[in-house]
Protein backbone atom coordinates (compact mmCIF):
# COMPACT_ATOMS: atom_id res chain seq x y z
CA UNK A 1 0.00 0.00 0.00
CA UNK A 2 1.04 3.17 -1.14
CA UNK A 3 2.08 5.77 1.75
CA UNK A 4 1.89 9.96 2.36
CA UNK A 5 1.89 12.02 4.81
CA UNK A 6 -0.65 14.50 5.32
CA UNK A 7 1.86 17.28 5.26
CA UNK A 8 3.01 16.50 2.20
CA UNK A 9 -0.09 15.97 0.42
CA UNK A 10 -0.78 19.61 1.51
CA UNK A 11 2.62 21.12 -0.14
CA UNK A 12 1.72 19.18 -2.85
CA UNK A 13 -2.11 20.57 -3.67
CA UNK A 14 -0.88 23.84 -2.47
CA UNK A 15 1.53 24.22 -5.46
CA UNK A 16 -0.67 22.85 -7.93
CA UNK A 17 -3.56 25.42 -6.48
CA UNK A 18 -1.14 28.30 -6.78
CA UNK A 19 -0.86 27.90 -10.14
CA UNK A 20 -4.86 27.92 -10.65
CA UNK A 21 -5.54 30.84 -8.52
CA UNK A 22 -3.35 33.59 -8.16
CA UNK A 23 -4.37 34.89 -4.93
CA UNK A 24 -2.93 32.75 -3.14
CA UNK A 25 -0.30 33.37 -0.78
CA UNK A 26 1.60 31.34 1.75
CA UNK A 27 3.38 32.28 4.52
CA UNK A 28 5.15 30.34 7.07
CA UNK A 29 7.68 30.61 10.05
CA UNK A 30 10.91 29.12 9.16
CA UNK A 31 9.83 25.52 8.43
CA UNK A 32 8.69 25.63 5.45
CA UNK A 33 10.86 22.30 4.12
CA UNK A 34 8.93 20.46 7.01
CA UNK A 35 5.58 22.16 6.46
CA UNK A 36 6.09 21.25 2.63
CA UNK A 37 5.35 25.12 1.49
CA UNK A 38 8.25 24.89 0.11
CA UNK A 39 7.04 23.36 -3.06
CA UNK A 40 4.44 26.47 -3.18
CA UNK A 41 7.68 28.88 -2.28
CA UNK A 42 9.84 27.40 -5.22
CA UNK A 43 6.55 27.68 -7.70
CA UNK A 44 5.68 30.90 -6.54
CA UNK A 45 8.47 32.81 -4.77
CA UNK A 46 6.77 35.95 -5.09
CA UNK A 47 3.90 34.83 -3.51
CA UNK A 48 5.60 33.04 -0.36
CA UNK A 49 6.41 35.00 2.68
CA UNK A 50 8.98 33.58 5.03
CA UNK A 51 7.77 35.13 8.42
CA UNK A 52 11.00 33.84 10.10
CA UNK A 53 10.27 31.95 14.04
CA UNK A 54 7.74 34.91 14.81
CA UNK A 55 3.99 32.62 14.69
CA UNK A 56 2.08 35.92 16.46
CA UNK A 57 2.78 38.25 13.39
CA UNK A 58 2.57 35.53 11.26
CA UNK A 59 -0.79 35.25 11.69
CA UNK A 60 -1.22 38.69 12.25
CA UNK A 61 0.29 39.62 8.78
CA UNK A 62 -2.08 36.63 7.26
CA UNK A 63 -5.52 38.42 8.53
CA UNK A 64 -4.02 41.71 6.69
CA UNK A 65 -3.43 39.90 3.58
CA UNK A 66 -7.12 38.51 3.80
CA UNK A 67 -7.83 42.11 4.48
CA UNK A 68 -6.80 43.28 1.74
CA UNK A 69 -8.31 40.37 -1.09
CA UNK A 70 -5.57 37.51 -0.99
CA UNK A 71 -6.08 33.87 0.52
CA UNK A 72 -3.05 33.47 2.55
CA UNK A 73 -2.52 29.96 3.79
CA UNK A 74 -0.20 30.34 7.33
CA UNK A 75 1.51 27.03 8.19
CA UNK A 76 3.93 26.40 11.01
CA UNK A 77 3.73 23.33 13.03
CA UNK A 78 0.19 22.70 14.86
CA UNK A 79 1.96 23.13 18.61
CA UNK A 80 3.16 26.81 17.53
CA UNK A 81 0.33 27.63 15.12
CA UNK A 82 -2.72 27.62 17.40
CA UNK A 83 -0.54 27.62 20.65
CA UNK A 84 2.02 30.70 20.34
CA UNK A 85 -0.81 32.38 18.26
CA UNK A 86 -3.82 31.42 19.58
CA UNK A 87 -5.06 35.04 20.10
CA UNK A 88 -3.77 36.26 16.86
CA UNK A 89 -5.76 33.84 15.59
CA UNK A 90 -9.12 34.95 17.71
CA UNK A 91 -8.92 38.54 17.72
CA UNK A 92 -7.16 39.51 14.16
CA UNK A 93 -8.33 36.45 12.07
CA UNK A 94 -11.53 34.68 13.54
CA UNK A 95 -13.64 37.57 15.27
CA UNK A 96 -13.38 39.62 11.72
CA UNK A 97 -14.49 36.40 10.16
CA UNK A 98 -11.12 36.40 7.56
CA UNK A 99 -10.42 34.53 4.59
CA UNK A 100 -7.51 32.81 6.33
CA UNK A 101 -6.45 29.29 6.36
CA UNK A 102 -4.11 28.20 8.85
CA UNK A 103 -2.76 24.64 7.54
CA UNK A 104 -0.81 23.53 10.71
CA UNK A 105 1.54 20.44 10.32
CA UNK A 106 3.29 17.81 12.75
CA UNK A 107 -0.20 17.56 14.66
CA UNK A 108 -0.84 14.90 17.48
CA UNK A 109 1.97 12.50 19.25
CA UNK A 110 3.30 11.05 15.93
CA UNK A 111 5.79 14.01 15.57
CA UNK A 112 7.80 11.19 17.27
CA UNK A 113 11.28 11.79 18.57
CA UNK A 114 10.80 15.85 19.01
CA UNK A 115 9.12 15.04 21.97
CA UNK A 116 5.90 16.33 24.05
CA UNK A 117 7.62 20.17 23.40
CA UNK A 118 6.23 19.38 19.47
CA UNK A 119 3.39 17.26 19.82
CA UNK A 120 0.16 19.34 20.24
CA UNK A 121 -2.18 17.49 21.51
CA UNK A 122 -4.67 20.54 22.30
CA UNK A 123 -4.77 22.23 19.02
CA UNK A 124 -8.67 20.84 17.96
CA UNK A 125 -9.48 21.51 21.41
CA UNK A 126 -8.72 25.26 20.74
CA UNK A 127 -9.21 25.32 17.48
CA UNK A 128 -13.09 24.10 17.87
CA UNK A 129 -13.56 26.59 20.55
CA UNK A 130 -13.47 29.85 18.92
CA UNK A 131 -16.10 31.30 17.28
CA UNK A 132 -16.05 31.65 13.05
CA UNK A 133 -13.57 28.52 12.89
CA UNK A 134 -14.07 25.91 10.56
CA UNK A 135 -11.70 22.74 11.92
CA UNK A 136 -11.17 19.95 9.63
CA UNK A 137 -8.51 16.39 10.02
CA UNK A 138 -7.91 15.15 7.22
CA UNK A 139 -7.72 11.20 7.54
CA UNK A 140 -4.81 10.58 4.29
CA UNK A 141 -3.34 11.84 0.90
CA UNK A 142 -6.39 12.19 -0.95
CA UNK A 143 -8.83 13.46 1.63
CA UNK A 144 -6.29 16.07 2.12
CA UNK A 145 -5.77 17.08 -1.36
CA UNK A 146 -9.75 17.88 -1.41
CA UNK A 147 -9.92 19.58 2.16
CA UNK A 148 -6.92 22.02 0.76
CA UNK A 149 -9.59 22.75 -2.42
CA UNK A 150 -12.48 23.20 -0.22
CA UNK A 151 -10.02 25.62 1.60
CA UNK A 152 -9.65 27.51 -1.12
CA UNK A 153 -13.33 27.29 -2.33
CA UNK A 154 -14.82 28.60 1.30
CA UNK A 155 -15.04 31.88 2.18
CA UNK A 156 -13.56 32.38 6.23
CA UNK A 157 -10.96 31.14 8.33
CA UNK A 158 -9.93 27.34 8.63
CA UNK A 159 -7.97 25.03 10.97
CA UNK A 160 -6.18 21.78 8.81
CA UNK A 161 -4.50 19.69 10.83
CA UNK A 162 -1.85 17.63 9.43
CA UNK A 163 0.73 15.50 10.30
CA UNK A 164 4.19 14.58 10.09
CA UNK A 165 4.06 10.84 9.84
CA UNK A 166 3.45 8.77 6.03
CA UNK A 167 0.03 7.30 6.27
CA UNK A 168 -1.55 4.45 4.06
CA UNK A 169 -3.94 5.78 0.81
CA UNK A 170 -7.48 5.08 2.20
CA UNK A 171 -9.52 6.58 -0.45
CA UNK A 172 -9.09 6.66 -3.97
CA UNK A 173 -10.36 9.06 -6.48
CA UNK A 174 -13.82 8.34 -6.34
CA UNK A 175 -13.70 9.54 -2.45
CA UNK A 176 -15.97 13.24 -2.43
CA UNK A 177 -14.84 15.64 0.63
CA UNK A 178 -17.83 17.88 1.54
CA UNK A 179 -17.15 20.38 4.47
CA UNK A 180 -19.07 18.87 6.86
CA UNK A 181 -20.47 15.85 5.78
CA UNK A 182 -19.20 12.76 7.78
CA UNK A 183 -18.71 9.74 5.33
CA UNK A 184 -19.67 6.20 6.53
CA UNK A 185 -16.56 3.95 5.60
CA UNK A 186 -18.21 0.84 6.41
CA UNK A 187 -21.70 -0.19 7.43
CA UNK A 188 -22.63 -2.15 10.71
CA UNK A 189 -25.61 -2.26 13.18
CA UNK A 190 -23.59 -3.51 16.72
CA UNK A 191 -21.32 -0.11 17.57
CA UNK A 192 -20.17 3.11 15.15
CA UNK A 193 -16.57 3.77 15.28
CA UNK A 194 -16.20 7.49 14.64
CA UNK A 195 -12.29 8.40 13.38
CA UNK A 196 -10.76 10.96 12.21
CA UNK A 197 -7.07 12.16 11.06
CA UNK A 198 -4.51 9.00 11.45
CA UNK A 199 -7.12 6.89 13.51
CA UNK A 200 -9.37 6.38 10.24
CA UNK A 201 -7.11 3.94 9.28
CA UNK A 202 -6.97 1.29 12.89
CA UNK A 203 -10.86 2.13 12.92
CA UNK A 204 -11.15 0.23 9.38
CA UNK A 205 -8.99 -2.42 10.62
CA UNK A 206 -10.51 -3.01 13.79
CA UNK A 207 -14.08 -3.35 12.19
CA UNK A 208 -12.30 -6.32 10.14
CA UNK A 209 -11.11 -7.56 12.60
CA UNK A 210 -14.19 -7.40 14.45
CA UNK A 211 -16.26 -9.12 11.91
CA UNK A 212 -14.38 -12.37 12.67
CA UNK A 213 -15.86 -11.97 15.86
CA UNK A 214 -19.13 -11.05 14.68
CA UNK A 215 -19.41 -7.80 15.43
CA UNK A 216 -20.34 -5.68 12.93
CA UNK A 217 -18.94 -2.30 13.59
CA UNK A 218 -19.95 1.05 11.45
CA UNK A 219 -17.24 3.28 10.73
CA UNK A 220 -17.45 6.68 10.07
CA UNK A 221 -14.74 8.83 8.79
CA UNK A 222 -15.55 12.18 10.40
CA UNK A 223 -13.05 15.08 9.08
CA UNK A 224 -14.75 17.99 9.76
CA UNK A 225 -14.69 18.39 13.46
CA UNK A 226 -16.38 21.64 13.17
CA UNK A 227 -19.14 22.20 12.18
CA UNK A 228 -19.93 18.82 12.88
CA UNK A 229 -22.29 16.29 11.05
CA UNK A 230 -24.94 16.07 13.62
CA UNK A 231 -26.86 14.26 11.66
CA UNK A 232 -24.72 11.60 10.89
CA UNK A 233 -24.16 11.17 14.66
CA UNK A 234 -27.69 11.13 15.47
CA UNK A 235 -28.43 8.82 12.67
CA UNK A 236 -25.30 6.23 13.79
CA UNK A 237 -26.61 6.77 17.50
CA UNK A 238 -30.14 5.72 16.63
CA UNK A 239 -28.79 2.70 14.17
CA UNK A 240 -25.90 1.16 16.36
CA UNK A 241 -26.81 2.15 20.07
CA UNK A 242 -23.16 2.55 20.93
CA UNK A 243 -20.12 4.97 19.89
CA UNK A 244 -16.47 4.68 19.69
CA UNK A 245 -14.43 7.93 18.88
CA UNK A 246 -11.20 7.50 18.25
CA UNK A 247 -8.56 9.94 17.56
CA UNK A 248 -4.71 11.50 18.10
CA UNK A 249 -5.56 13.99 20.49
CA UNK A 250 -6.15 14.74 23.93
CA UNK A 251 -9.57 13.19 25.10
CA UNK A 252 -10.41 16.77 26.61
CA UNK A 253 -12.22 18.72 23.93
CA UNK A 254 -11.41 16.87 20.79
CA UNK A 255 -13.66 14.73 18.55
CA UNK A 256 -14.56 12.78 21.53
CA UNK A 257 -15.59 15.46 23.23
CA UNK A 258 -17.28 17.00 20.37
CA UNK A 259 -19.64 14.01 19.32
CA UNK A 260 -20.53 13.66 22.95
CA UNK A 261 -21.92 17.30 22.91
CA UNK A 262 -24.33 15.89 19.72
CA UNK A 263 -25.17 12.65 21.93
CA UNK A 264 -25.74 15.07 25.02
CA UNK A 265 -28.52 17.19 23.42
CA UNK A 266 -29.97 14.28 21.10
CA UNK A 267 -29.81 10.79 21.62
CA UNK A 268 -27.59 9.86 24.57
CA UNK A 269 -26.40 6.56 24.32
CA UNK A 270 -23.18 4.60 25.48
CA UNK A 271 -19.63 6.26 24.31
CA UNK A 272 -15.89 5.40 24.63
CA UNK A 273 -13.25 7.46 23.57
CA UNK A 274 -9.94 6.33 22.41
CA UNK A 275 -7.44 9.26 22.45
CA UNK A 276 -4.43 10.48 24.25
CA UNK A 277 -5.26 10.23 27.99
CA UNK A 278 -4.99 13.77 28.88
CA UNK A 279 -1.62 13.28 29.13
CA UNK A 280 2.27 15.29 27.37
CA UNK A 281 3.56 12.89 25.03
CA UNK A 282 7.68 11.97 24.76
CA UNK A 283 10.25 10.82 22.74
CA UNK A 284 10.07 7.62 20.61
CA UNK A 285 8.91 6.08 17.19
CA UNK A 286 5.58 7.13 16.22
CA UNK A 287 4.28 3.33 16.14
CA UNK A 288 6.33 3.11 19.65
CA UNK A 289 4.35 6.16 21.04
CA UNK A 290 0.51 5.71 19.33
CA UNK A 291 1.10 2.02 20.85
CA UNK A 292 2.04 3.24 24.47
CA UNK A 293 -0.50 5.98 24.26
CA UNK A 294 -3.40 3.59 23.26
CA UNK A 295 -3.37 4.60 19.64
CA UNK A 296 -3.97 1.65 17.64
CA UNK A 297 -6.45 -0.85 16.17
CA UNK A 298 -6.22 -3.40 19.29
CA UNK A 299 -7.27 -0.13 21.76
CA UNK A 300 -10.23 0.47 19.33
CA UNK A 301 -11.13 -3.05 19.30
CA UNK A 302 -11.07 -3.30 22.87
CA UNK A 303 -13.13 -0.13 22.89
CA UNK A 304 -15.48 -1.25 20.89
CA UNK A 305 -15.88 -4.26 23.33
CA UNK A 306 -16.72 -2.35 26.07
CA UNK A 307 -19.18 -0.21 24.53
CA UNK A 308 -21.12 -3.13 23.84
CA UNK A 309 -20.48 -4.87 27.48
CA UNK A 310 -22.18 -1.32 28.53
CA UNK A 311 -25.00 -1.23 26.60
CA UNK A 312 -26.01 -4.63 26.85
CA UNK A 313 -25.91 -3.91 30.59
CA UNK A 314 -28.30 -1.25 30.25
CA UNK B 1 0.60 74.19 4.54
CA UNK B 2 -1.69 77.51 3.81
CA UNK B 3 -3.41 79.25 7.08
CA UNK B 4 -6.57 78.17 5.26
CA UNK B 5 -5.39 74.50 5.36
CA UNK B 6 -4.61 74.86 9.06
CA UNK B 7 -7.93 76.39 10.23
CA UNK B 8 -9.86 73.49 8.58
CA UNK B 9 -7.44 70.73 10.58
CA UNK B 10 -7.76 72.83 13.73
CA UNK B 11 -11.79 73.21 13.02
CA UNK B 12 -11.86 69.69 12.37
CA UNK B 13 -9.62 68.32 15.59
CA UNK B 14 -11.87 70.62 17.71
CA UNK B 15 -15.18 68.95 16.43
CA UNK B 16 -13.45 65.64 16.60
CA UNK B 17 -12.20 65.66 20.81
CA UNK B 18 -16.09 67.40 21.13
CA UNK B 19 -17.24 64.22 20.16
CA UNK B 20 -14.99 61.92 22.04
CA UNK B 21 -16.17 63.95 24.89
CA UNK B 22 -19.61 63.68 24.42
CA UNK B 23 -19.76 60.25 23.51
CA UNK B 24 -17.32 58.84 26.14
CA UNK B 25 -19.87 61.05 28.93
CA UNK B 26 -22.86 59.22 27.02
CA UNK B 27 -21.88 55.53 26.91
CA UNK B 28 -20.59 55.87 30.58
CA UNK B 29 -17.09 53.89 30.19
CA UNK B 30 -14.28 53.97 27.63
CA UNK B 31 -11.09 55.87 27.31
CA UNK B 32 -10.84 59.40 27.19
CA UNK B 33 -6.59 60.16 27.58
CA UNK B 34 -5.39 58.32 24.77
CA UNK B 35 -7.96 59.05 22.37
CA UNK B 36 -7.75 62.66 22.97
CA UNK B 37 -4.03 62.48 22.96
CA UNK B 38 -3.82 61.07 19.36
CA UNK B 39 -7.11 63.75 17.72
CA UNK B 40 -4.54 65.75 16.00
CA UNK B 41 -2.71 62.84 14.48
CA UNK B 42 -5.76 61.42 13.23
CA UNK B 43 -7.74 64.68 11.84
CA UNK B 44 -4.15 65.59 9.94
CA UNK B 45 -4.53 61.23 8.49
CA UNK B 46 -8.44 61.72 7.18
CA UNK B 47 -8.44 65.16 6.62
CA UNK B 48 -5.32 66.06 4.98
CA UNK B 49 -3.23 62.79 4.07
CA UNK B 50 -5.65 59.73 3.43
CA UNK B 51 -7.10 58.98 -0.10
CA UNK B 52 -10.02 57.69 0.52
CA UNK B 53 -13.88 57.99 -0.15
CA UNK B 54 -16.74 57.46 2.99
CA UNK B 55 -18.85 56.54 -0.12
CA UNK B 56 -16.96 53.42 -0.98
CA UNK B 57 -15.58 52.03 1.94
CA UNK B 58 -14.36 49.13 0.16
CA UNK B 59 -12.84 51.06 -2.62
CA UNK B 60 -9.55 48.83 -3.29
CA UNK B 61 -7.30 51.65 -3.76
CA UNK B 62 -8.12 53.47 -0.57
CA UNK B 63 -5.43 54.11 2.07
CA UNK B 64 -5.67 52.26 5.43
CA UNK B 65 -5.67 53.24 8.85
CA UNK B 66 -5.56 50.58 11.28
CA UNK B 67 -6.37 51.85 14.46
CA UNK B 68 -3.70 49.26 16.51
CA UNK B 69 -3.96 50.95 20.15
CA UNK B 70 -8.16 49.89 20.02
CA UNK B 71 -9.30 51.61 23.14
CA UNK B 72 -8.67 54.28 21.23
CA UNK B 73 -11.82 53.82 19.21
CA UNK B 74 -13.67 57.08 20.07
CA UNK B 75 -11.34 58.95 17.67
CA UNK B 76 -11.62 56.49 15.24
CA UNK B 77 -15.05 56.97 15.30
CA UNK B 78 -15.50 60.75 15.43
CA UNK B 79 -13.44 61.12 12.72
CA UNK B 80 -14.90 58.59 10.68
CA UNK B 81 -18.39 60.38 11.71
CA UNK B 82 -16.80 63.90 10.40
CA UNK B 83 -15.57 62.22 7.37
CA UNK B 84 -19.03 61.13 6.57
CA UNK B 85 -19.10 57.69 7.21
CA UNK B 86 -22.18 57.60 9.41
CA UNK B 87 -24.67 60.16 10.75
CA UNK B 88 -22.54 62.15 13.68
CA UNK B 89 -25.56 61.61 15.29
CA UNK B 90 -25.03 57.66 15.73
CA UNK B 91 -21.91 58.21 17.75
CA UNK B 92 -24.23 58.44 20.48
CA UNK B 93 -24.47 54.66 20.46
CA UNK B 94 -21.30 54.19 21.39
CA UNK B 95 -20.86 50.94 23.54
CA UNK B 96 -23.99 50.19 23.42
CA UNK B 97 -26.25 46.78 22.84
CA UNK B 98 -26.71 46.51 19.07
CA UNK B 99 -24.39 49.37 18.31
CA UNK B 100 -22.04 49.15 15.45
CA UNK B 101 -19.98 51.39 17.33
CA UNK B 102 -18.55 48.67 19.50
CA UNK B 103 -16.35 49.03 22.82
CA UNK B 104 -12.99 48.13 20.63
CA UNK B 105 -13.70 48.61 16.63
CA UNK B 106 -14.74 46.18 15.37
CA UNK B 107 -14.39 45.65 11.59
CA UNK B 108 -17.21 43.58 10.83
CA UNK B 109 -19.60 46.06 12.76
CA UNK B 110 -18.49 49.30 10.81
CA UNK B 111 -17.58 50.18 7.47
CA UNK B 112 -14.37 52.08 7.27
CA UNK B 113 -12.90 50.45 10.28
CA UNK B 114 -10.14 48.64 8.08
CA UNK B 115 -9.43 45.98 10.62
CA UNK B 116 -10.91 45.02 14.13
CA UNK B 117 -8.42 45.92 16.90
CA UNK B 118 -8.13 45.68 20.86
CA UNK B 119 -6.18 43.55 22.10
CA UNK B 120 -2.88 45.28 22.05
CA UNK B 121 0.00 44.62 19.49
CA UNK B 122 -2.19 43.17 16.65
CA UNK B 123 -2.53 46.07 14.02
CA UNK B 124 1.01 46.43 12.88
CA UNK B 125 1.33 42.92 11.57
CA UNK B 126 -2.32 43.27 9.70
CA UNK B 127 -0.92 46.56 8.35
CA UNK B 128 2.11 44.45 7.22
CA UNK B 129 -0.41 42.12 5.73
CA UNK B 130 -2.39 44.75 3.78
CA UNK B 131 1.31 46.34 2.73
CA UNK B 132 2.17 43.56 1.36
CA UNK B 133 -1.04 42.73 -0.49
CA UNK B 134 -0.95 46.30 -2.15
CA UNK B 135 2.49 45.73 -3.36
CA UNK B 136 1.62 41.92 -4.94
CA UNK B 137 -1.18 43.74 -6.89
CA UNK B 138 1.03 46.92 -7.81
CA UNK B 139 -1.49 49.28 -5.88
CA UNK B 140 -0.21 52.39 -4.68
CA UNK B 141 -2.33 52.62 -1.88
CA UNK B 142 -0.56 53.52 2.04
CA UNK B 143 -1.21 52.22 5.43
CA UNK B 144 -1.47 53.94 8.58
CA UNK B 145 -1.45 52.67 11.72
CA UNK B 146 -1.46 53.89 15.12
CA UNK B 147 0.34 52.46 18.09
CA UNK B 148 0.38 53.70 21.83
CA UNK B 149 3.56 54.37 23.53
CA UNK B 150 2.30 51.04 25.81
CA UNK B 151 1.43 48.94 23.57
CA UNK B 152 4.57 48.38 22.14
CA UNK B 153 5.36 46.42 24.93
CA UNK B 154 3.63 43.91 23.59
CA UNK B 155 6.52 41.65 21.86
CA UNK B 156 3.98 41.19 18.42
CA UNK B 157 5.15 44.51 18.08
CA UNK B 158 8.76 43.82 16.97
CA UNK B 159 8.37 40.81 15.20
CA UNK B 160 6.24 43.17 13.00
CA UNK B 161 8.50 46.03 12.79
CA UNK B 162 11.64 43.32 11.79
CA UNK B 163 9.11 41.96 9.33
CA UNK B 164 8.24 45.20 7.42
CA UNK B 165 12.03 46.24 7.94
CA UNK B 166 13.16 42.91 6.36
CA UNK B 167 10.33 43.35 3.09
CA UNK B 168 11.06 46.70 2.43
CA UNK B 169 7.02 47.90 3.58
CA UNK B 170 7.64 51.83 2.29
CA UNK B 171 4.14 51.74 1.96
CA UNK B 172 3.80 51.21 5.56
CA UNK B 173 3.52 54.33 8.36
CA UNK B 174 3.43 53.43 11.74
CA UNK B 175 2.91 56.16 14.23
CA UNK B 176 3.43 56.05 17.68
CA UNK B 177 1.42 58.27 20.07
CA UNK B 178 3.78 58.37 22.89
CA UNK B 179 1.48 60.44 25.27
CA UNK B 180 4.06 58.88 28.29
CA UNK B 181 1.40 57.39 30.34
CA UNK B 182 -0.37 53.40 30.77
CA UNK B 183 -3.07 52.27 33.07
CA UNK B 184 -0.48 51.68 35.89
CA UNK B 185 0.95 54.65 35.69
CA UNK B 186 3.86 56.68 33.54
CA UNK B 187 5.31 54.54 31.09
CA UNK B 188 8.70 55.54 31.34
CA UNK B 189 8.30 53.82 34.95
CA UNK B 190 6.19 50.62 34.11
CA UNK B 191 8.49 49.04 31.71
CA UNK B 192 10.21 52.08 29.88
CA UNK B 193 10.31 51.46 26.01
CA UNK B 194 12.97 54.34 25.70
CA UNK B 195 14.64 54.99 23.33
CA UNK B 196 12.23 54.45 21.06
CA UNK B 197 12.72 55.82 17.78
CA UNK B 198 16.43 54.19 17.99
CA UNK B 199 14.57 50.69 18.39
CA UNK B 200 12.55 50.99 15.17
CA UNK B 201 15.58 52.80 13.45
CA UNK B 202 17.41 49.18 14.68
CA UNK B 203 14.70 47.59 12.91
CA UNK B 204 15.31 49.27 9.71
CA UNK B 205 13.18 52.32 9.37
CA UNK B 206 13.18 55.40 9.26
CA UNK B 207 11.97 57.47 12.20
CA UNK B 208 10.31 61.19 11.88
CA UNK B 209 10.19 62.48 15.85
CA UNK B 210 7.54 65.35 16.03
CA UNK B 211 5.35 66.87 18.09
CA UNK B 212 1.75 65.50 17.73
CA UNK B 213 -0.73 68.48 18.17
CA UNK B 214 1.40 70.30 15.75
CA UNK B 215 -0.02 69.90 12.68
CA UNK B 216 2.64 71.50 10.07
CA UNK B 217 5.02 68.75 11.86
CA UNK B 218 2.28 65.95 11.69
CA UNK B 219 1.93 66.48 7.64
CA UNK B 220 5.91 67.02 7.33
CA UNK B 221 6.33 63.64 9.03
CA UNK B 222 4.24 62.59 6.63
CA UNK B 223 5.32 63.82 3.50
CA UNK B 224 8.78 62.66 4.38
CA UNK B 225 7.78 59.18 4.99
CA UNK B 226 5.79 59.46 0.82
CA UNK B 227 9.86 60.33 -0.26
CA UNK B 228 11.28 57.54 1.84
CA UNK B 229 11.77 54.36 -0.12
CA UNK B 230 12.98 50.93 0.43
CA UNK B 231 11.72 51.23 4.07
CA UNK B 232 8.96 51.77 6.10
CA UNK B 233 8.51 55.22 8.56
CA UNK B 234 8.15 55.36 12.09
CA UNK B 235 6.61 58.68 13.35
CA UNK B 236 7.29 59.34 17.09
CA UNK B 237 4.56 61.94 17.90
CA UNK B 238 5.31 63.50 21.74
CA UNK B 239 1.75 64.27 22.62
CA UNK B 240 -0.46 64.91 25.94
CA UNK B 241 -2.55 62.22 27.14
CA UNK B 242 -6.22 63.70 27.89
CA UNK B 243 -5.22 66.70 25.09
CA UNK B 244 -7.17 69.67 24.92
CA UNK B 245 -9.15 68.82 28.43
CA UNK B 246 -7.21 70.50 30.96
CA UNK B 247 -8.30 68.16 34.24
CA UNK B 248 -7.61 65.50 31.75
CA UNK B 249 -4.47 66.11 30.79
CA UNK B 250 -1.25 64.13 31.90
CA UNK B 251 -3.65 62.31 34.39
CA UNK B 252 -2.83 58.70 34.51
CA UNK B 253 -6.69 58.04 36.04
CA UNK B 254 -8.05 59.78 33.06
CA UNK B 255 -6.72 56.27 30.62
CA UNK B 256 -10.06 54.32 31.01
CA UNK B 257 -12.88 56.21 33.16
CA UNK B 258 -15.57 58.27 31.34
CA UNK B 259 -16.40 62.06 31.94
CA UNK B 260 -19.91 62.27 34.20
CA UNK B 261 -22.07 65.07 32.99
CA UNK B 262 -20.64 68.19 34.67
CA UNK B 263 -17.05 67.16 33.39
CA UNK B 264 -18.91 66.76 30.16
CA UNK B 265 -19.90 70.36 30.31
CA UNK B 266 -16.92 71.79 31.82
CA UNK B 267 -14.77 69.91 29.04
CA UNK B 268 -16.95 71.05 26.00
CA UNK B 269 -16.23 74.46 27.06
CA UNK B 270 -12.55 74.00 27.05
CA UNK B 271 -12.86 72.58 23.72
CA UNK B 272 -14.63 75.77 22.19
CA UNK B 273 -18.22 73.96 22.27
CA UNK B 274 -21.09 74.09 23.44
CA UNK B 275 -22.69 71.90 26.24
CA UNK B 276 -25.96 71.52 23.84
CA UNK B 277 -24.32 71.71 20.49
Amino acid sequence: MSKIATREAYGKALAKLGAENKNIVVLDADLSKSTNTAHFAKEFPERFFDMGVAEQNMLGTAAGLAAAGKIPFASSFAMFATGRAFEQIRNSIAYPKLNVKIAATHAGISVGEDGASHQAIEDVAIMRSVPNMTVIVPADGTETEQVIKAAVEMNGPIYIRLGRLALPIIFDENYKFEVGKAVTVKEGSDVTVIACGLMVGPAIEAAEQLAGENIKVKVINMATIKPIDRDAIVQAAKETKAIVTAEEHNIVGGLGSAVAEVLAQTVPVVQEMVGVKDTFGESGAPTELLEKYGLTAKDIVTAVKRAIERKTSL
Amino acid sequence: MDNDALQVLTDKSGAIRRDIVKMLSEAKSGHPGGSLSSADIVTALYFHEMKVDPAKPDWPERDRFILSKGHAAPVLYAALAEKGYFPVEELATLRKMGSRLQGHPSMKHLPGVEMSTGSLGQGLSAANGMALAGKLDGRDYRVYVLLGDGEIQEGQVWEAAMAAGHYKLDNVVAIIDHNKLQIDGPVAEVMSPDPIGDKWRAFGWHVEEIDGHNFAEIIQALNKAREIKGKPTAIVANTVKGRGVSFMENQVGWHGNAPNAEQCTQALCELGGKADE
